[in-house]
């Protein structure tokens, strides 16, 4: 236990910038991601056919392992001198957070009940009336569980970011583990599940707080 | 046979759900289990096939306490169709209505000699359905597969909990007379729960009316109509009981006790209804039609005379006051 | 062809384009060559790889499955949710971590990568597992025990076949994702692909990293097609599948 807070005591203000790093590292790529995935899962319930192509793309997206992802980034990068650091982990951050934000959207505002569409339609709303007022209040549940998906995987996939340098908390597990320093493994670790439940946590009680009350569940 | 002796059901925590009930189903008839939400008639039926313990007393079937068999080979000699139907998804209707005598050893042949035998007998083609899964089917049929399901090993008991439920009012109609026909033919004994009136009074041989876990009586159906014991079984069967009555009389009935007027012969346009018809059925026509008579037939189509609305109620007040000499009210 | 179509059409040939872009791209800096040149090398690697995949999920599907049935037997259920939980957070240490803590107590090597993949791979196959049993209606349960089928009977005949969808999608969730980490294993000695990926990315040679990433997302891509073909040929007919995982 001591030798916890001694560690602890030396090595605290390190945890935190790291922390923040990561912390910043996601969250630009899921504002990033949010701004791509949700308006193009608005767009793709107008058109099936698109859908079903865009969704297999997303969904063979999240089938590359990360560290390849981030691998292939570099390379690509590099030809305008960016190959190693934040851009490469963004972009790979970015395309990840893809599947569950754009599948959820679209298929969110799909299951919106025909019913209601219906009487909207019948009420003589427009499309994107309809779509602002009726549609995308209701689906809000299902897109915010899409975002929190987002988030908590690319929390869990920003560690490997510190191999090709671009930091966050990955690095301390990285330094661990060259060093074969358990406490570094562990402290890294501890830090990125914390993240994780604290993210999921705030996400949870945004979407608690703006789901308008007449949606049972 | 099923004969229920002092079975009681009780829960932990002391709730009673089934309170010392006696009585007999006698061989080949249907008893219906009939009474409000939570008076214990679904527990009692599950009590049979032990689905449900039994806290105290026996139910003997066949002569034998279900409790002497193991749990297992019980429910293999029992039949038993649940509302849902439960039929499963993941094996085709020849699988799924085998069921039970795949479980208990039956030959190849014989499982589809029988298969084919049950089919015919809700008119479902043995080889267009033998291979098809459920969901391909409609309600009405999977809730006849049901039945079947519960008949293929050919058990002399059989347990229903609302069976035709799910189903829509023309489909439950058709479905149940189906039923009644192949009783006639296989002669079951069967416990049958339900909580609409109308089922249990055109199915029942004897109604059983539950409350609270007690019997309140046991009869035929027009006893219970038309001699309730009790207050609550005179509200239970509504103000209408009288109504609900006739459907259990045929205008032959009718006939042989008060018979049929003459027909006017100057009333243009009368319509004709055979005289097998129940009387409710034929009173609705009469109101509907606005007619002062309707010519009642036989199966030959030969006139056998006329029924009027004073007819039917001359009949019911006879049949009411004949009877009732006993009603708790007049 | 109606617009809409066309606007697909043309979305998934310019993506086609472009990963052929790609390609033509990779090739012409000779990022592949060292498949070429140290073929020996990449087999050896490759074959690593695919010993870790298989050993860690097999042995993950064998002790997932299991529990998972157990859990949704009545007597284990107030169990569930401790399991669940515990198997849930687990999933939240990021993998890395993992297979580093791992060094500690089982030292270098191939094993300790195999354990730490078997640990990740629980999750997906376990919940999928509950899942699916817990999917299935009660009432058709009840028939069944109505009907005189034994506990065993009932699993093996009605419970199984009907969450095997279920149980098949945690399966292929877990083998790719699998496929993914092991590309790690190169942190603990365990050898596999991975290794060309980080050397490449430590001496700063894509044509390591390109050798090594794309054969694994090949690796991946073509696992996750074949089983999803699995489980649409081995699923039965009769039960009615529900869109897409």
């Amino acid at each position: 236990m001591d030798e916890w807070m001694k560690f602890l005591e030396v090595n605290f203000p390190r945890i935190i910038e790291l922390t923040i790093e990561h912390a910043t590292l996601v969250g630009l790529a899921i504002i990033v991601a949010l701004l791509i995935g949700i308006p193009l899962g608005i767009y793709l319930t107008t058109n099936n056919y698109l859908a079903e192509t865009v969704l297999q793309i997303a969904s063979v997206m999240l089938t590359i392992p990360s560290i390849a992802l981030f691998g292939v980034m570099i390379p690509i990068f590099s030809i305008i001198n960016q190959g190693i650091g934040f851009v490469p982990a963004f972009v790979a951050l970015v395309l990840y957070s893809q599947l569950p934000i754009i599948r959820n959207t679209y298929t969110a505002i799909n299951n919106v009940n025909p019913e209601m569409r219906d009487a909207a339609k019948g009420l003589g709303m427009k499309t994107h009336q309809r779509l602002f007022r009726v549609e995308i209040p209701n689906a809000f549940p299902l897109i915010m569980a899409g975002i929190r998906t987002a988030v908590v995987l690319n929390i869990g996939i920003g560690v490997i970011a510190a191999y090709i340098g671009a930091g966050g908390l990955g690095v301390l597990i990285t330094q661990g583990i060259s060093r074969g320093d358990n406490y570094l493994i562990i402290s890294g670790s501890v830090a990125v599940a914390i993240l994780a439940m604290i993210a999921d946590g705030i996400l949870m009680w945004i979407q608690k707080r703006y789901t308008p009350k007449s949606i049972t569940n | 046979m099923i004969t229920f002796k002092q079975t009681t059901k009780t829960y932990e925590g002391g709730v009673t759900a089934v309170n010392k009930v006696d009585f007999t189903v006698e061989k080949g008839n249907i008893v219906v289990l009939l009474g409000p939400s939570g008076c214990g008639k679904t527990t009692l039926l599950r009590m049979v096939n032990r689905l449900e313990s039994i806290s105290e007393g026996q139910i003997i079937i066949d002569g034998e306490d279900s409790m002497s068999l193991n749990e297992i080979e019980l429910r293999r000699k029992v039949g038993y169709v649940i509302q849902s139907n439960g039929l499963f998804p993941n094996m085709t209707i020849e699988e799924n209505v085998m069921i039970v005598p795949d479980l208990l050893g039956w030959g190849k042949k014989e499982k589809r000699e029988r298969f084919d035998y049950l089919m015919d007998m809700i008119g479902l083609s043995p080889d267009k359905y033998r291979k098809r899964y459920p969901h391909e089917l409609s309600g009405g049929q999977q809730q006849r597969i049901g039945v079947i399901r519960a008949l293929a090993a050919d058990p002399p008991v059989m347990l229903m909990d609302e069976p035709f439920g799910a189903l829509d009012p023309i489909i439950r109609e058709k479905i149940q007379d189906e039923f009644l026909q192949i009783q006639k033919e296989v002669k079951k004994t069967i416990l049958f729960v339900s909580h609409d009136i109308d089922e249990a009074i055109k199915m029942a041989d004897k109604i059983v009316l539950l409350r609270g876990g007690e019997i309140m009586q046991y009869d035929s159906p027009s006893e219970m109509l038309v001699r309730p014991k009790s207050d609550f079984v005179y509200e239970f069967f509504g103000k209408d009981r009288a109504i609900k009555s006739l459907s259990l009389h045929t205008i032959e009935d009718l006939k042989n006790i008060i018979g049929l007027v003459e027909i006017d012969e100057s009333i243009q346009d009368t319509k004709t209804i055979n005289v097998h018809h129940d009387l409710r059925n034929t009173l609705s026509m009469l109101l509907n039609q606005e007619a002062e008579q309707v010519i009642v037939l036989d199966h030959a189509g030969s006139k056998l005379g006329a029924i009027t609305i004073d007819l039917v109620q001359k009949y019911l007040h006879y049949e009411i006051k004949g009877k009732s000499s006993s009603a708790v009210k007049g | 062809m109606n617009k809409k179509k066309l606007v697909s059409r043309i979305v998934s040939y310019s993506v086609y384009a472009l990963v052929l872009l790609f390609f033509i791209w990779a090739i012409q800096n000779r990022y592949f060559e060292y498949i070429f040149s140290e073929t020996n090398t990449f087999l050896l690697l490759l074959k690593q790889h695919i010993q870790l995949v298989a050993v860690s999920s097999l042995l993950a599907i064998v002790v997932a499955i299991p529990v998972g049935i157990i859990i949704t037997r009545k007597s284990f259920r107030r169990a569930e949710w401790a399991v669940s939980n515990t198997v849930n957070f687990g999933q939240t240490i990021p993998s890395l971590a993992v297979l580093a803590l791992m060094i500690s107590v089982l030292g270098i090597g191939f094993k300790t990568a195999i354990f730490a993949l078997f640990i990740y791979s629980l999750l997906p196959i376990y919940r999928n597992t509950v899942a699916g049993i817990d999917s299935i209606d009660e009432n058709l349960i009840d028939a069944a025990r109505g009907m005189g089928m034994t506990p065993s009977q009932i699993l093996f005949k009605i419970e199984l076949p009907n969450a095997a969808y279920s149980i098949l999608a945690g399966i292929r969730t877990a083998v790719v994702l699998n496929i993914g980490t092991a590309a790690l294993a190169y942190v603990v000695g365990g050898g596999g692909l991975g290794v060309w990926i980080f050397t490449g990315i430590q001496l700063f040679d894509n044509g390591y990293l390109i050798s090594g990433a794309i054969p694994v997302t090949l690796l991946a891509i073509t696992v996750d097609y074949l089983l999803r073909v699995l489980e649409r040929a081995v699923v039965s007919n009769g039960i009615k599948q529900t869109g897409d995982m």
